[in-house]
């Protein structure tokens, strides 16, 4: 399923995170799942919210830059070969190359989330659609 | 055309014996006449006997701005006030401003510089030249009027502003040359455009443009939206005011009008002259003024100067468009850096917004082992993707090592970490200075 992701940019610092969390908490808006990416000097987060727009909003009038992009989740079972057979393999031998993708799993029901950004995102979201 | 071809095309070693002789003579003529030219040169233990080459000059103690504001308004003034014709002064927006003594061979040598001025920049005598330049006290109306009439051309003294009855005249009086700011060219335009007029279908065909700095690409966008040629002139109010030095058709550096102006280039740090092609300060020297004459005038201008014959058949040095003030530079690991220089950078970038800081370590006055500059990250360079990120910051830095010859390192940044200022932005910081995040 195709679902909208939301970044910002922060320096690589202590708090930078912390100022992010603190926008959502006033806000009283949801995390459905984070990654952080660093490079040395600089940081990429990237969040889901059930309701992106709201994110989005929120973080831009605390003076983030952010940005919202289409990426695509897909539900997997919680088993050991879940994330290989499900995902990697499939979308591997279809030809297309995965940019970052994060997981989150829910030990209740045994499944587990997986968002991912791949070079071909609507062929990518057919495959692990048909799955 | 080229109007005093004896002297616009003199051979490097006439020019020389014309300048010493001229230089010889002005240094006895401010050493008697200039109170301060001769506590100056007393100062610096230097006679007008001393000055037996043009190499010589080098003995002559420097003009800063400053000691026209000390000596506010008339302590450099060579001459009693009953030989004054006119005075003109500059804004003095920072600070008291200079004031600008002519006799009537000022004013004739002036009309002159300005004729040949025009002249190089490609206008006769059957051009009808509108002066947009400001009439009054700043020397661009009066400069550019007297030299368009002693050149004979047809002059409109519209001045600056009324901008919709400038465009009427223009169209009306068959308008073939403009002079005013390049940034006034473009006020111009826009307005023509919403009048319904297109420029490149008037007569219009030179604009003859100075007084604020601007760029190549300035120049290009200038040429293509009006249909002209933009020549790029010099001039400063210290040393004559507009007249100094103008391109030619060729656009190929600005010729100096060496029979009047001596150029030399220093390094801004140690005084030193240096020799043609390096880049440095613009110091000039008049050669024939009266009312004020001025020694090695610091003008704070960086630029270069090429004394290549040009192909327009001209001999005087050329020098090369401004690229920044030595108020901004920095030397870093021995190289002279402008933040115009980073700043063009960083606007070449697409989406690169113009909030940046240059961070040094100025452990020695301007000097620097050090520089970093910072880039906020707006929307539009944002992305998910860290490679695209790094991309674009690999792509800036090597940007920059190119333009400035030494490794800068890049830091993006969240927005509005970079202080805003009102009016002129602080845009060198040492690093102690810098905000904490």
């Amino acid at each position: 399923m195709k679902i909208r992701q939301v970044s910002v940019f922060i320096q690589n610092q202590p708090g930078r995170l912390l100022a992010i969390l603190e926008v959502m908490e006033k806000e009283s808006i949801n995390l459905r799942a984070l990654s952080i990416s660093e490079s040395g000097e600089f940081g990429i987060v990237r969040m889901i919210f059930p309701d992106a727009d709201r994110g989005i909003e929120a973080l831009r009038d605390a003076g983030f830059t952010a940005r919202m992009d289409w990426i695509v989740s897909a539900e997997i079972p919680d088993v050991p070969g879940g994330l290989l057979n499900n995902v990697v393999k499939p979308l591997s031998e279809a030809g297309i190359n995965l940019k970052y993708f994060y997981a989150s799993t829910d030990a209740t029901t045994n499944k587990t989330i997986v968002v991912l950004k791949a070079d071909d995102l609507d062929k990518a979201d057919q495959i692990l659609t048909g799955k | 055309m080229i109007r005093d071809a004896r002297y616009e095309q003199m051979s490097r070693g006439d020019l020389d014996k014309l300048q010493l002789e001229r230089l010889k003579a002005m240094a006895a003529y401010v050493y008697d006449k200039s109170p301060f030219y001769q506590r100056a040169m007393k100062e610096k233990g230097v006679a007008p006997g001393d000055i037996q080459t043009l190499a010589d000059i080098t003995k002559l103690p420097f003009t800063s701005k400053l000691d026209f504001r000390d000596n506010y308004p008339f302590g450099l003034m060579a001459v009693s006030m009953d030989k004054v014709v006119r005075v003109h002064s500059s804004s003095g927006t920072t600070g008291k401003p200079v004031v600008a003594p002519y006799t009537q061979g000022d004013i004739d040598t002036w009309s002159d510089v300005m004729a040949r001025t025009l002249a190089t920049a490609g206008v006769t005598e059957n051009d009808v030249l509108q002066n947009s330049y400001g009439y009054g006290l700043f020397t661009g109306g009066l400069g550019f009027h007297y030299g368009a009439e002693r050149l004979g051309a047809s002059v409109i003294p519209t001045g600056g502003g009324n901008t919709k009855r400038q465009i009427l005249l223009l169209q009306d009086l068959g308008t073939s040359v403009i002079t005013c700011t390049p940034s006034y060219s473009l006020i111009l335009n826009e307005t023509a455009l919403d009048m319904g007029v297109d420029l490149r279908e008037t007569k219009l065909r030179v604009g003859v443009f100075g007084a604020e700095p601007w760029s190549d690409q300035m120049r290009k966008d200038i040429e293509s939206k009006m249909g002209i040629s933009a020549i790029n002139i010099y001039g400063l109010t210290e040393i004559i005011g507009p007249g100094v030095s103008t391109e030619c058709p060729y656009q190929c550096g600005m010729h100096i009008a060496e029979d009047h102006f001596l150029a030399e280039i220093i390094n801004p740090d140690t005084g030193k002259q240096l020799p043609y092609g390096e880049i440095g300060e613009l110091v000039l020297t008049t050669l024939t003024k009266e009312a004020q004459p001025v020694l090695r005038f610091r003008t704070k201008d960086i630029t270069s100067l090429n004394p290549e014959p040009c192909k327009c058949g001209r001999t005087h040095v050329r020098m090369s468009r401004i690229t920044g003030r030595t108020d901004d530079m920095l030397v870093v690991k021995g190289v002279n850096v402008f933040p115009s220089q980073i700043e063009s950078v960083l606007l070449d970038v697409e989406g690169v917004e113009p909030h940046y800081l240059i961070v040094v370590d100025r452990q020695q006055g301007f000097k620097s082992d050090y520089l970093e500059i910072w880039v906020e990250v707006s929307e539009d360079i944002f992305s998910d993707e860290m490679s695209k990120m790094e991309d674009l910051e690999d792509r800036l830095r090597s940007e920059m090592d190119s333009v400035l010859a030494i490794s800068a390192k890049i830091k993006l940044v969240e927005p509005k970490t970079i202080t805003r200022t009102e009016g002129k932005a602080k845009r060198v910081v040492d690093k102690s200075e810098l905000p904490i995040l």
